[in-house]
């Protein structure tokens, strides 16, 4: 029986810039379940980020979720005052940060940064708060934890850097953990080690995990599910198993073919050709069909709706369409171009 | 820290050696006869003749220089030629004042510089960010002379809410204030506005960094995103500024000694310089640049206060 955890409804967020209003995300619906990980995935500059930012809400000061709907635990996020939102990030909410050299504040001490979310949300001692980060310390695998209380950022590894954000994270029991690329600054080996320790602490405490990635390595190792995006759409949406073996959008067997593939000496890199379209730029029909190898006439007019190719795959391509009549036209309403 | 005391002292050795050579050489080759200015319009050549062989002028460049350095190094900085009054001393009486003046400049220019910088580092591109950005540019522009005696015009003479100049009570009473506070804001403003520029850019940098984002995510409240994640690191640079600025001042307060009629150092050094008082001009030239080594390895030090990262071998 699943239990949602998060629901984005047809999100919509945009940049003001001096060239005008720039959609970043168009139009993006998923969810999360609880015990769950989802990972997004996509190049860089798709919209990904930008998602899971929309969902903190702390996108830049010129960025606006323009409509759609965020709801946690069936509670409408965007209708919150910032007060409300604010108690909700760190304890709910929480969010690692790619870059483990830059997300902690250099000048303050790990202790400080550690104890700083609990004693906002649990109203605890500053002993006890203490008392609690060494003890989340250790959980991450952290040698030392007293020790590290009183050490600076820059006295620690990247990976231990992480390991302390992800402490940070985890220190109030959040329902919803958002990784945004946890591991793409580190070391394969560190790589490893965080992403088993995610998982760990997802069965532990029964967490929706929200990974955004662009590491098919990481999504093969963590995911339960997949949302594929490009351009700031939606493209593709299954189980891990479903978008690994039965890919459906051209973009994602590109994603796949971009893999190198150890076991198979015949195996060669198929990168796939062109760049993303910048957010200005306009496209007609699908997005991707300057790049599509199996662009027909239709994609360049039309942009795909959603088909549904098995139970919780669907994918936004015409050629989803045309393969079977197995597939429905699930979702009538015409995505935006 | 310790080796940093010691190297900076080590340094200021030197430096003073360099600066009371160049000092004591350009007084030496300057045109005008200190002796004749001593002797004043009446004397004979043989009175300026034997002023001139009792100070010893007579005596070759180097000879002059050796005998002003080794009694300097015991505390003998010589006599006024002007008052025949000890140099340490006069410069002992009048340095108080200019460390009041200088002291208070730099708080305005502090308070003033750090909270307009912040404000328009946050509200950046609005009505106030402008605002705050062309008080900086008048702020560097304005000449020190002019805008004290407008504050005097306006302050002292029309609205008299304030003395005209002077500095005659004690800075902790409330008339002492009073005789502060316009000096205090016509030499602090120059450095306000740099002090403000340096804290916009800085804040404006730092806003952005994704440590203050994983604090925003943390659930931080707005005001401890600002007063503790954002301008702890800020204040690197505007430290910097800060402590150069202050050097500035403590031998920059001439022309606001001038027009507040201050008795600081700033105007014993340019009246020293125009009666060819070489004793007291060098005397005066040495204590400001021992000031500006000493608060810049103040602000080294402080610099570790706030950056974890900076250390000291």
């Amino acid at each position: 029986m699943r239990e949602a955890l998060l629901e984005v409804k047809n999100l919509v967020t945009s940049f003001r810039t001096s060239e005008g209003s720039l959609q970043a995300v168009k139009d993006v619906s998923f969810h999360v379940d609880k015990g769950e990980t989802l990972c997004i995935v996509g190049e860089s500059g798709c919209g990904k980020s930008i998602t899971s930012l929309s969902i903190m809400r702390l996108l830049a000061s010129n960025g606006v979720i323009e409509s759609g709907e965020v709801l946690l635990d069936n509670e409408p996020l965007q209708k919150l005052s910032d007060e409300q939102m604010r108690k909700l990030r760190g304890n709910k909410i929480s969010m690692i940060f790619q870059e483990p050299m830059t997300a902690l504040n250099p000048v303050l001490t790990i202790g400080y940064q550690l104890r700083e979310p609990l004693l906002l949300h649990h109203k605890i001692s500053k002993a006890e708060a203490s008392k609690q980060g060494i003890e989340l310390l250790r959980q991450v695998g952290i040698p030392n934890p007293e020790k590290r209380l009183n050490q600076y950022p820059h006295e620690l590894s990247g990976g231990m850097r992480q390991r302390v954000m992800i402490a940070m994270a985890l220190a109030c029991h959040p329902s919803l953990l958002i990784a945004d690329e946890p591991t793409t600054a580190l070391d394969v080996t560190i790589q490893a080690q965080i992403l088993d320790l995610i998982n760990d602490l997802k069965e532990k405490l029964n967490m929706g995990v929200l990974m955004i990635t662009h590491d098919m390595g990481v999504v093969a190792e963590v995911a339960n599910r997949v949302m594929v995006m490009y351009a700031g759409k939606k493209i593709e949406e299954g189980p891990v198993e479903e978008i690994f073996n039965n890919p459906q959008h051209p973009y994602t067997v590109g994603l796949l073919n971009s893999v190198p593939n150890v076991d198979d000496p015949d195996f060669e890199l198929e990168p796939i050709p062109g760049n993303m379209p910048g957010l200005n730029e306009q496209i007609s029909g699908c997005r991707f069909h300057p790049r599509c190898k199996f662009a027909m006439d239709k994609c360049k007019v039309e942009a795909p709706p959603e088909f549904t190719v098995s139970d919780g795959h669907c994918t936004n391509c015409w050629l989803a369409e045309k393969e079977g009549e197995l597939h429905e036209h699930r979702n009538k309403v015409a995505v935006r171009a | 820290m310790v080796s940093l005391i010691i190297r900076r002292t080590l340094q200021l050795v030197f430096l003073l050696l360099g600066i009371s050579f160049l000092v004591f050489s350009s007084m030496y080759i300057a045109p005008g006869d200190p002796a004749a200015i001593i002797g004043g319009p009446t004397a004979t050549e043989t009175d300026i003749a034997a002023i001139r062989a009792n100070l010893g002028l007579d005596d070759p460049f180097l000879a002059q220089y050796a005998r002003y350095l080794g009694n300097a190094v015991q505390g003998d900085f010589g006599y006024s030629y002007q008052t025949t009054q000890p140099v340490a001393d006069a410069i002992a009486v009048r340095f108080p004042n200019t460390l009041k003046l200088a002291v208070a400049s730099m708080i305005v220019a502090v308070i003033i510089g750090i909270l307009t910088g912040l404000v328009s580092a946050l509200k950046q591109n609005s009505w106030l960010d402008v605002s705050a950005t062309t008080f900086a540019l008048a702020g560097i522009s304005i000449p020190n002379f002019w805008l004290g005696a407008l504050l005097i015009l306006v302050f002292a003479v029309n609205l008299q809410w304030l003395p005209v100049g002077g500095m005659a009570h004690p800075f902790y009473t409330i008339d002492g204030i009073r005789e502060l506070i316009l000096p205090a804001i016509t030499l602090g403003t120059g450095s306000a506005a740099m002090i403000a520029r340096m804290a916009r850019s800085s804040m404006l940098e730092v806003i952005r960094a994704d440590y203050v984002r994983t604090a925003r995510a943390k659930g931080v409240k707005e005001r401890s995103v600002i007063w503790i994640h954002t301008l702890k690191n800020a204040m690197i640079p505007i430290i910097t500024v800060i402590g150069l600025n202050f050097g500035f001042l403590l031998g920059g307060t001439i022309i606001t000694e001038k027009v507040f009629a201050i008795n600081g150092v700033g105007r014993l050094m340019i009246d020293a310089i125009a009666a060819r008082d070489f004793p007291m001009v060098q005397g005066s030239v040495l204590l400001v640049a021992t000031l500006f080594v000493l608060v810049n390895l103040i602000v080294d030090i402080v610099y570790t206060y706030i950056d974890p990262r900076i250390k000291y071998e």
